[in-house]
């Protein structure tokens, strides 16, 4: 017998069945000792090939799975979806609509925000953050029920525009086993306005509710020894990686396609972007929290610019939008166009188009070829967690196997869209 | 993106790239580049160095079969490989795409070594459409399930694939078996003529 044990790397599993996988990552870590060697991410596991079945669907029908892409910020997904088909017909959404669009991106990205930083905290160890960023989007969650019907899957904008018009009431809590009288009444008291006037409650409560975050985690030791220092990328690397949104960010590039490639109404809106300094996790944390008031501040401008300038939400163009309800049953032109719209849907002329949004989770994208038929002829999605999460190789080489879980935290993968 | 900046993005590349593009175009959102399979690796490394573009970012690449195309401008060549980029330095974007000679196996080099990014988007590409990155470090199948046969985005392939999997009790795992459903289309795929439904056409 030798007097040196024979010392081999050790590999394991980690997913695609652990809690803290975010969903249905395989990660194939090779160890020495505690410290990863190589990180293998095998994906796939919720592959749905959506491109594929957007391909035998009409164009009006595979805006409900963009929804299913990224599932925490499925308005932004739409909106990207939408925007291609808008620039392959060269039409405008009114303006009114364009500001019911990016009101509600940047709902979606205090929902997609407010995931991230309360899984990534209970993944390393902070169990009470997720009770409180929760209790905020279900606030929200209540927005997307009152604009759509739906508390995630919405479908809400359309090409042309957005579904319908902001409602005049929001929907109520109802008397239960679980829930008595005086508790709805409380619940209730911020719905009984429009939904206007619920978000404008919202948004004044929650710079206070930040502010709780902060305290619960920007100063806290164990916060920062799990992330300064952790997953480390400098700016022309993580430009070099295909890095975008709050990840290239956090490394200091002052990249916002909301600022630099303005779309819908964004460039009459004030709002700054925050960038990080170090490029760890710590700064993209802070990133995404000062993100979120920067959102607030979106949200308020538009509900003052809403609240005083009504108007149409969709297009007008009968080819792409339908009429209403009322001119559809009493006018044989517009029932004709109804019927061609959804049994048909829209005639996309030939071509092809790049258009991207600055998603929560960094740029999402849609190329789209058309070669005029009532179907996309390909579609491909941009996901920004595919461009991040192939990167968790290089990123987590010479961390400790703890660190891949604050890794897969603050890339803020969701499998929807990587997978797609 | 402005004219004016649409128009020096347009002549910037027209005249760096000269006759390695096969065509140049300016569209709305930046500039779309056509090059042969030979000099795609050239002209992306171009495209990234070179002082007056920069293209420092790749953002996405991705396979298209354009077997079925019925547009006018179908490219003789069945596969595409198409990548969009971005400058973030002086904040615009470029659209390049290659077509791979051999419909049968089509192949074009690899652009990892200039865009790292490049990595698994082209693992994806070979795993739906079968392109093959000459170059690439670690060309592995990476959406589809482990074992799996053929690429399921070509054209030729049916949506409802050619194998199914369920739970055999009998042999107590998991088996694979031909598909039982019937391919069914919902709304017929129409291409129609343009200014179709307009007062006196069609």
């Amino acid at each position: 017998m030798s007097a040196l044990a024979e010392i081999r790397n050790y590999t394991l599993n980690f997913g695609p069945q652990h809690p803290s996988a975010h969903g249905v990552l395989r990660l194939v870590l090779e160890l020495d000792g505690e410290v990863v060697v190589r990180a293998d991410p095998h994906i796939g596991l919720l592959h749905r090939a959506t491109e594929k079945l957007a391909e035998t669907r009409t164009w009006l029908q595979s805006v409900p799975y963009m929804d299913r892409l990224d599932y925490v910020s499925m308005m932004c997904n739409e909106h990207a979806y939408c925007l291609a088909i808008e620039r392959l017909l060269g039409i405008d959404v009114p303006l009114r609509g364009q500001y019911i669009r990016v009101m509600f991106d940047e709902v979606t990205r205090i929902l997609n925000h407010l995931l991230n930083i309360g899984t990534h905290a209970l993944d390393i160890g902070a169990m009470t953050m997720v009770l409180y960023t929760f209790r905020e989007r279900e606030d929200l969650m209540d927005c997307y029920e009152a604009v759509s019907g739906a508390r995630m899957h919405a479908a809400y904008y359309r090409p042309g525009g957005v579904y319908r018009d902001l409602p005049d009431r929001m929907p109520q809590y109802q008397e239960s086993p679980y829930k008595n009288a005086s508790t709805v009444r409380k619940l209730n008291e911020a719905r009984q306005g429009s939904l206007l006037d619920f978000l404008d409650d919202f948004t004044q409560r929650f710079p206070r509710y930040i502010d709780e975050y902060e305290t619960l985690l920007t100063e806290n030791r164990i916060w920062k020894q799990r992330t300064v220092g952790v997953g480390v990328i400098d700016p022309d690397r993580a430009m070099a990686l295909g890095f975008t949104g709050p990840m290239l960010r956090g490394s200091g590039v002052a990249w916002d396609l909301r600022k630099k490639q303005p779309y819908e109404v964004y460039d009459q809106i004030e709002f700054d972007i925050p960038v990080g300094v170090n490029g760890d996790c710590y700064d993209r944390y802070l990133v995404r929290m000062e993100e979120m008031r920067q959102s607030n501040r979106i949200v308020r401008q538009c509900i003052d610019w809403l609240r005083l300038n009504p108007g149409p939400v969709i297009t007008g163009n009968h080819k792409v939008a339908p009429p209403s309800r009322q001119t559809m049953k009493a006018n044989m032109e517009e029932l004709i166009h109804h019927f061609k719209l959804f049994t048909e849907g829209i005639h996309v002329p030939e071509g092809e188009c790049y258009a991207a949004v600055e998603h929560p989770k960094g740029e999402f994208g849609i190329y789209a070829v058309s070669d005029g038929a009532n179907k996309p002829y390909r579609l491909k999605i941009r996901a920004p967690g595919f461009a991040h999460l192939a990167a968790m190789d290089e990123m987590a080489r010479g961390h400790m196997i703890s660190d891949v879980v604050a890794l897969i935290g603050t890339m803020d993968v969701v499998f929807g869209e990587i997978d797609r | 993106m402005n004219n004016a900046k649409g128009e020096r993005l347009f002549r910037a590349v027209a005249e760096l790239l000269g006759d390695k593009a096969l065509t140049v175009t300016a569209k709305a959102s930046g500039c779309a580049v056509d090059v042969a399979a030979g000099r795609y690796r050239d002209v992306a490394a171009l495209l990234r160095d070179h002082p007056s573009l920069r293209f420092e970012q790749l953002i996405e690449l991705c396979g298209v079969d354009y077997s079925a195309y019925s547009g006018a401008a179908r490219p003789e060549r069945r596969y595409g490989v198409v990548v969009q980029l971005l400058s973030i330095v002086h904040n615009w974007r470029l659209q390049l795409r290659c077509f791979p000679d051999d419909d049968e196996f089509p192949v074009v080099d690899s652009l990892v070594e200039v865009w790292p990014a490049a990595n698994w988007f082209e693992r994806e590409a070979f795993d739906l459409f079968g392109i093959v990155f000459d170059g690439h470090p670690d060309l592995r199948r990476i959406l589809t399930d482990y074992g799996f046969v053929g690429h399921p985005f070509r054209k030729d392939f049916p949506v409802s694939g050619y194998v199914e999997m369920r739970y055999d009790p009998e042999q107590g795992r998991v088996v694979y078996q031909p598909v039982t459903i019937e391919p069914r289309e919902i709304t017929p795929r129409i291409v129609r003529e343009p200014n179709y439904g307009d007062v006196g056409v069609g």
